[in-house]
């Protein structure tokens, strides 16, 4: 399927393509309700919710008022309706913007002004400088005689780089003036054949044909070279003018908007676990409370001659009593967990967003939280799936050594450039040594900026697409060859004062497969053709002519690897004129293909990149970012394990990984490579390093395992299973030379092992994995934002991950295990009273308290003091980063299980059972009014949870005592204000009890006995059982001996805590509570304690090995 | 032909198909370099979560202390209430059995429910101890359930507080409507079950005075009851519940019913049925005299008649008493019982020693 598109045709393509108006809404109007509706009802507690709020409205059923049901629904639902429309209303709002911005479209043979949405697939459209791309054109012309133009792309892929695109070769030279009589009609034709509409924004496999009177009427290829995209900007370039080839939502940016799909964190499956049980535990109680009524109805009820049960009842009689319970039983599912899960989690995103010691100094980037669902899965996270390059490096990539012919340069003082003998081989006129850096100067796609051609420093400004090349051509600049200007096909070179010109007759460009580039380069001087070639080591030296020496080449590049250094070789040849000319032909044929482009160019290109004379290896340094070894090493001993995915070379990956902590060197480490090239040797080679790991098992040992992305492909396909062992046994996993899909998949696998995972990078290499991944961090950095765009979390700085885990995630678990246990804990405590108040009123489904309390129990009484919790901190941050062990407690899952949440379940009922008996014995009799026996146990049930809160409370700052005790303050102004209306049913109740010494000693009856046993047990626990979290916050409140950080022994991983990754004590010199000095000296570490830091740090000479 | 061309200086690099929060961050030009500094957070310690915070942790001192305190407080005003709920005098009288003659033992229902039955009963009770005024007399119901959700709900408070609104029976049934089609008010099965036996009481042969007057809430009598609504239809049903009601007394002024309507919560709950204004000597014989016409029979509910003083807590009441002993005896026994494990096996709050991790290093 094709589609064809006729320049400047106003007519033709109206009903056949749509025009451009931008949609992105979801509603509309009419829709909205409905729509909405149907999504919320989609969900499964909306359904229960409707189901029990119709219940209600059967009058014969219903315990209370069906508002205490309706109201809160409505307005759950209305929170979450508004929330929806106003997007959407924004979207709407971006759209109209969008679609009536006025661009400048050739209409009738004349420049006209009209609205984006207006234009039609056909359309000419003129562009200024820094204008917006309206929709995906063809470029037909720009102001610069070359034909080129430069866009941003960053709104399409965040690449904050300028990208040259070309007009077609078929379009050249024609005069502006003459761009728009480009007709259908009137003789002059131009059709572009292009494929249907898609959302790959790297490919644009197009032919376009235009008739006289342009000169050539051939088919010329286009590519995505020759488009410019919605959404991009034109810069630096005056104005250019192309054919709209897909409009409105049919263009590559709008085909590749797509809703990702919502993300279910850990915590959220267990509250949803959690729910499940208790409505089956809920449906046993009704139903064993429903045949309990039905069998009292029929031999009790009947003899109580005041109830007038009737003789005969209707069909459904034996429903209405278990159906009554039902409604009774519908509050334990509290009706308010969603909101007040949803609003907390909104404010853990924002503690995120705001917080600022996570602000990037340099670039004065905050921290984001793009997805505000999913906090607490940062303090669950098991494994950390890390990009290398830009990620644990800075990506500012350095020139530092580099092996000429033979001739190492930059040993001695660790800098290339500023190497003597360098600069001496390249004064002196040395062939190799100008050859390497011309090569270094002109193999590329770097731009220099035109309106920058000398600074005030005089250097030239770069804008390249590599970070790579861009230290190349600034190395060769500093080697005094400097790339000064880019005039379409000329390339001018200053060196040494002298102007040297080069015409590039053909880029044979970089992709991942290929991974070298090469250019043609003609001399314009001496017009001899030359073949320019850059790659990886092992793409360029088997392309080495015959008998070339390539052993001093491979032995360089492994001796920079193991600097952690990146390296390229560097070759060239001469290629004679006949050559070419062949060559060119296939070359111009294979980019006009439609079918499998870019397969066939790099064919072709196969045939020019052979016997070519090596050079020399360059070698980059990108240096680690700050902090990276010690954030690493912090998560480590946090339990998390990291795997690194890179696609760097194995040799490189291994030595970054040794310097940023990773893996801990030999003896402690050991490293175990998975190599191979067939189905054979990957599986000889997994079962002896599963074999190893096995044995390995039970020593402290740090074993790691290597595989790079060619045995990773034959191990995903083929022994899935034994590496899926060899990923829960290890660790630590380095792999090396992995595609994107590749880090995918491998995410997709841990995934499939119930771990939490979570996946950091900042290229769009990383994108697919960001977006597998339990949790996706982007680093907003330097190749661009489109993994920060993608991810759920955008962070300056790698460092930065070690708060966002240790701080932000475990607060954020801790907080959201405590709400969601207390949600059920509150709710489970008012239905057991009414449970209870069942069985002393016949079994029949009275409901003792009243639609009001109900209501404001659930939303005001209990939901505010509990909302503060969100500030509450179990320990400070700085204990926490001191001892990130303790995220263990998170990651296990320690506060928020089945066992904790039966404890609250069994709290829950202990209270009832406090609340109901106390209620009914100190107010029986002459007392024992319904409305004020209704408002005792309702004041009891407050006056609980008041304590039952602040006991769970780690830190009181004000906001806790407010609403805590200010809570308790409006549960009485609230009451009293009900009371004061007479037509209410508890007119005067709440002044009366008030007044009756009773009702306070009963109120204090209830607390003590309520809170007295768990006090004592949660002391006793504390004391004599204490967790590790109760260890820390005692150390840290008495103020006793502050524990340091020692080594790191990681252990394989076990579910034992006690198998947690081991830390040793190395000094407890300072601050030495003399309580404690006795214990701390007579363990029979106490030895092994004072050897002090000094002893370990013998293991770890590798902290930081950059500058080796 | 340039000049024509909208002349945009700065651009805006937010592209507003993507409404993403991401987005703010994607350029570094310097246009929305000072825009993106002013979205920086302000510093503020709650933006940072550096409120300043009181963190109390469980010390030994604190929890002893705290109940002891709770043992020291709860003790004294557990014997006070018991002493104040002791002082108390109350006579308890069951006549349900004793009131039905001998010769329907048998056939208790059918007794109680044939209107040409005597019913009136005579029976002596003694005062125990002396009886300061004012003595409540009430009447005490067991197994009745006044909280059963047919006959809580079977109520028209509007009808009760004013005439106009009759014809509001909603929720009484069965007991809203004559067959005509007449309101019955008041409706429901409340007000159609009211309590109806009477006492007399008669000392050293002369009427002990039972005050009526009063005995229903303020609150009810003028405000829940209208002072213009009068019982019409009431018990002239197929059915007759329990008392009738003088339709010539606005229900304001019905005391009775407006008592018997506060329902109870509980199946067993007494009932003020008058008071008694003046002192009853110790070892005083009082007669009552009774009609036994309340149905409970059929149910085996109880009844009993019960003479009472009062005091700061209200009626007899041990509970409060012996609860508040027990709550504070087991924090004694609590205090005690921790004081002891801290001296016997002490444990130092916060030992690093008790780190797991740290204790795995010492193994190796």
């Amino acid at each position: 399927m094709k589609r064809f598109v006729y320049v400047n045709d106003d007519d033709s393509s109206h009903e056949l393509y749509c025009d451009n108006r931008i949609s992105n809404r979801k509603y509309t109007l009419l829709n909205f309700l409905p729509k909405n509706l149907w999504e919320q009802f989609s969900r499964f507690m909306n359904q229960y919710f409707l189901l029990i709020a119709c219940l209600q409205l059967w009058p014969l059923i219903t315990p209370v008022n069906p508002a205490s049901t309706w109201g809160p629904l409505i307005f759950i639902f209305a929170v979450s309706a508004t929330k929806e429309a106003w997007d959407d209303y924004n979207r709407y709002l971006s759209d109209k913007k969008a679609n009536e911005k006025q661009v400048w479209v050739v209409r009738q043979g004349s420049k006209k002004l009209i609205q984006a949405q207006e234009i039609h697939v056909g359309n000419l459209v003129w562009l200024r400088e820094n204008d917006e791309v309206p929709c995906d054109l063809v470029l037909l012309g720009t102001s610069e005689p070359q034909g080129v133009c430069y866009v941003e792309t960053a709104a399409l892929d965040g690449e904050t780089d300028l990208k040259t695109r070309n007009i077609p070769p078929a379009c050249m030279g024609i005069d502006s003036e003459l761009l728009h009589k480009i007709k259908a009609r009137y003789g002059y034709r131009g059709v572009m054949e292009c494929p249907l509409p898609d959302k790959d924004i790297r490919r644009f496999d197009a032919n376009v044909r235009l008739f006289p009177p342009f000169l050539d009427n051939d088919v010329c290829p286009l590519s995505i070279k020759n488009t410019i995209l919605q959404s991009c900007y034109l810069r630096n370039t005056e104005w250019a003018c192309g054919v709209a080839v897909y409009t409105g939502n049919e263009t590559k940016m709008g085909m590749s908007r797509g809703v990702a799909e919502p993300k279910l964190t850990a915590v959220d499956a267990m509250i949803d676990k959690l729910t499940g049980a208790i409505f089956i535990f809920q449906i046993v109680v009704v139903i064993v409370l429903g045949i309990a009524g039905n069998i009292w109805k029929d031999t009790e009820a009947r003899k109580h001659w005041y109830v007038l049960y009737p003789e005969e009842g209707p069909w459904y009689e034996l429903l209405i009593i278990p159906l009554r319970f039902e409604l009774l039983c519908s509050i334990m599912i509290p009706i308010s967990i969603k909101v007040s899960l949803d609003l907390v989690k909104s404010l853990y995103a924002k503690f995120i967003d705001w917080d600022k010691q996570m602000i990037d100094v340099e670039t004065g980037t905050s921290a984001n939280a793009t997805n505000t669902a999913i906090s607490e899965d940062l303090g669950q996270v098991e494994y950390i799936l890390t990009d290398k390059t830009g990620t644990l490096t800075e990506n500012k990539m350095i020139f530092k050594r580099c092996c000429i012919a033979g001739t190492f340069f930059g040993n001695e003082n660790g800098d290339a450039v500023k190497d003597v003998e360098l600069l001496n081989a390249i004064n002196t006129g040395s062939a190799d040594a100008i050859r390497f850096v011309t090569v270094m100067a002109i193999c590329n796609t770097v731009v220099p900026i035109k309106r920058n051609y000398y600074s005030a420093s005089g250097t030239v400004l770069y804008k390249a697409q590599s970070q790579d090349e861009e230290a190349l051509v600034r190395a060769a600049a500093s080697l005094h060859m400097v790339f000064v200007n880019k005039n379409s096909n000329i390339l001018e070179i200053n060196f040494n004062g002298s102007l040297k010109q080069y015409e590039v007759l053909e880029y044979l460009e970089f992709t991942s497969d290929r991974k070298r580039m090469s250019v043609v380069v003609r001399d314009c001087d001496k017009g001899n053709i030359m073949l320019l070639s850059k790659g990886a080591d092992e793409t360029i030296l088997p392309c080495a002519s015959a008998g070339h020496q390539t052993k001093t080449f491979s032995d360089a590049v492994d001796q920079y690897a193991q600097m952690g250094l990146r390296t390229l070789c560097l070759g060239w040849r001469e290629v004679n004129e006949a050559e070419y000319q062949d060559w060119s032909f296939m070359f111009k044929e294979a980019n006009s293909t439609l079918v499998d482009r870019e397969w066939r160019v790099a064919e072709v290109c196969q045939r020019l990149e052979h016997d070519l004379d090596i050079l020399g290896v360059a070698a980059i340094e990108d240096r680690l970012q700050d902090g990276v070894p010690e954030t690493i090493e912090t998560l480590r001993k946090a339990g998390i394990n990291f795997w690194m995915l890179t696609g760097d070379k194995q040799n490189t990956a291994i030595q970054i990984a040794l310097s940023c902590n990773f893996v801990s060197p030999e003896p402690k480490g050991q490293l175990l490579l998975v190599n191979g090239k067939t189905e054979d040797e990957v599986c000889r080679n997994l079962e002896r390093v599963l074999l190893t790991m096995r044995i390995t098992k039970a020593e402290p040992k740090d074993v790691a395992f290597v595989i790079d992305g060619w045995a990773l492909e034959i191990a995903l396909k083929h022994y899935r299973k034994a590496f899926t062992e060899l990923a829960i046994l290890s660790r630590t996993a380095i792999c090396c030379r992995v595609t994107p899909s590749q880090k995918a998949q491998l995410v997709e696998l841990l995934k499939s092992c119930d771990y939490r995972t979570l996946a950091i990078g900042d290229g769009g290499n990383d994108v697919r994995m960001i977006q597998q991944a339990d949790i996706g961090v982007g680093i907003s950095g330097r190749e661009g934002l489109q993994a920060a765009r993608a991810a759920d979390y955008s962070i300056g700085k790698f460092k930065f991950l070690k708060r966002l885990i240790l701080v932000h995630g475990r607060y954020s678990y801790n907080r959201t295990a405590f709400l969601s246990q207390y949600s059920f804990y509150k709710s489970l405590l008012i239905c057991f009273i009414q449970i209870f108040f069942s069985f002393v009123s016949g079994v029949s489904g009275t409901s003792l308290f009243n639609s009001v309390s109900l209501m404001a129990y659930n939303v005001f009484y209990t939901s505010v003091p509990v909302l503060v919790s969100v500030v509450d901190k179990d320990l400070s941050e700085k204990t926490v980063m001191q001892h990130p062990q303790i995220l263990y407690y998170c990651q296990a899952g320690r506060l928020l299980n089945p066992t904790t949440f039966a404890g609250w379940f069994g709290r829950a009922l202990f209270h009832a059972i406090v609340v109901f008996a106390i209620t009914i014995h100190s107010y029986a009799f002459e007392k024992s009014g319904l409305e004020e026996v209704s408002m005792v146990a309702l004041s009891g049930c407050v006056w609980l949870q008041a304590f039952v809160v602040t006991l769970e409370t780690n830190s009181f700052t004000i906001l806790q005592h407010v609403a805590i005790w200010g809570n308790l303050v409006v549960f009485y102004i609230i009451n009293w204000i009900v009371s004061a209306v007479p037509q209410s049913g508890m007119y005067t109740i709440m002044h009366r009890l008030c007044r009756q010494p009773a009702y306070w000693n009963t109120m204090f009856l209830i607390v003590a006995a309520g809170m007295g046993p768990v006090l004592a047990l949660k002391y006793f626990r504390y004391t004599y059982k204490s967790s590790k979290i109760n260890i820390l916050q005692q150390a840290e409140r008495v103020g006793g001996p502050i524990l340091s950080l020692g080594n790191i022994e990681p252990q394989p991983r076990s579910l034992l805590d006690s198998d947690l990754a081991p830390l040793s004590i190395s000094h407890a010199k300072n601050a030495r509570n003399s309580v404690f000095e006795p214990l701390l000296s007579d363990s029979p570490n106490a030895l092994r304690r004072s050897f002090g830091p000094d002893f370990f740090h013998s293991h770890s000479p590798y902290s930081r090995n950059k500058d080796m | 032909m340039h000049s024509t061309f909208p002349l945009k200086l700065s651009y805006q690099p937010n592209h507003p198909q993507i409404t993403n929060a991401g987005m703010n961050q994607e350029v570094t030009n310097g246009a929305s370099k000072s825009k993106r500094n002013s979205k920086k957070p302000e510093y503020s310690r709650f933006t940072q979560q550096e409120l300043p915070a009181w963190k109390p942790i469980l010390t030994p001192g604190w929890v002893i202390t705290s109940f002891l305190a709770i043992a020291m407080l709860f003790i004294p005003i557990g014997l006070v209430s018991l002493f104040a709920s002791e002082r108390v005098v109350e006579i308890v009288y069951r006549y349900d059995q004793d009131c039905v003659p001998e010769m329907y033992r048998g056939n208790v229902t059918s007794y109680i429910q044939n209107p040409l039955t005597n019913k009136t009963c005579i029976k002596n009770v003694t005062v125990p101890k002396k009886m300061a005024a004012p003595i409540f007399v009430y009447y005490q119901l067991d197994n009745f359930y006044q909280n059963h959700r047919r006959y809580v709900k079977s109520r028209s408070d509007k009808q009760l507080r004013n005439a106009d609104d009759a014809f509001s029976t909603k929720g009484c049934e069965p007991e809203a409507k004559l067959s005509g089609n007449e309101p019955i008010v008041p409706c429901g099965l409340i007000a159609w079950s009211l309590f109806n036996d009477t006492y007399n009481l008669i000392m050293q042969k002369k009427s002990l005075d039972i005050n009526k007057k009063g005995i229903a809430w303020k609150s009810d009598t003028k405000v829940k009851f209208g002072s213009n609504v009068f019982p019409k239809n009431f018990q002239s049903g197929s059915l007759i519940g329990g008392g009738k009601l003088n339709q010539s007394i606005p229900l304001s002024e019905q005391e009775d019913l407006i008592v018997w309507m506060r329902t109870a919560a509980l199946p067993t709950f007494r009932k003020l049925y008058g008071r008694i204004n003046r002192d009853l000597e110790a070892h005083e014989t009082i007669t009552v005299v009774l009609e036994n016409n309340y149905n409970t029979y059929s149910f085996g509910g109880q009844k009993k008649l019960v003479l009472s003083t009062t005091s700061w807590i209200g009626g007899k009441n041990d509970f409060l008493g012996i609860a508040y002993l027990t709550v504070g005896g087991i924090c004694l026994f609590m205090a005690l019982n921790f004081i002891l494990l801290y001296v016997f096996k002490p444990r130092p709050l916060g030992d690093p020693s008790y780190l797991s991790w740290n204790r795995n290093a010492s193994r190796h």
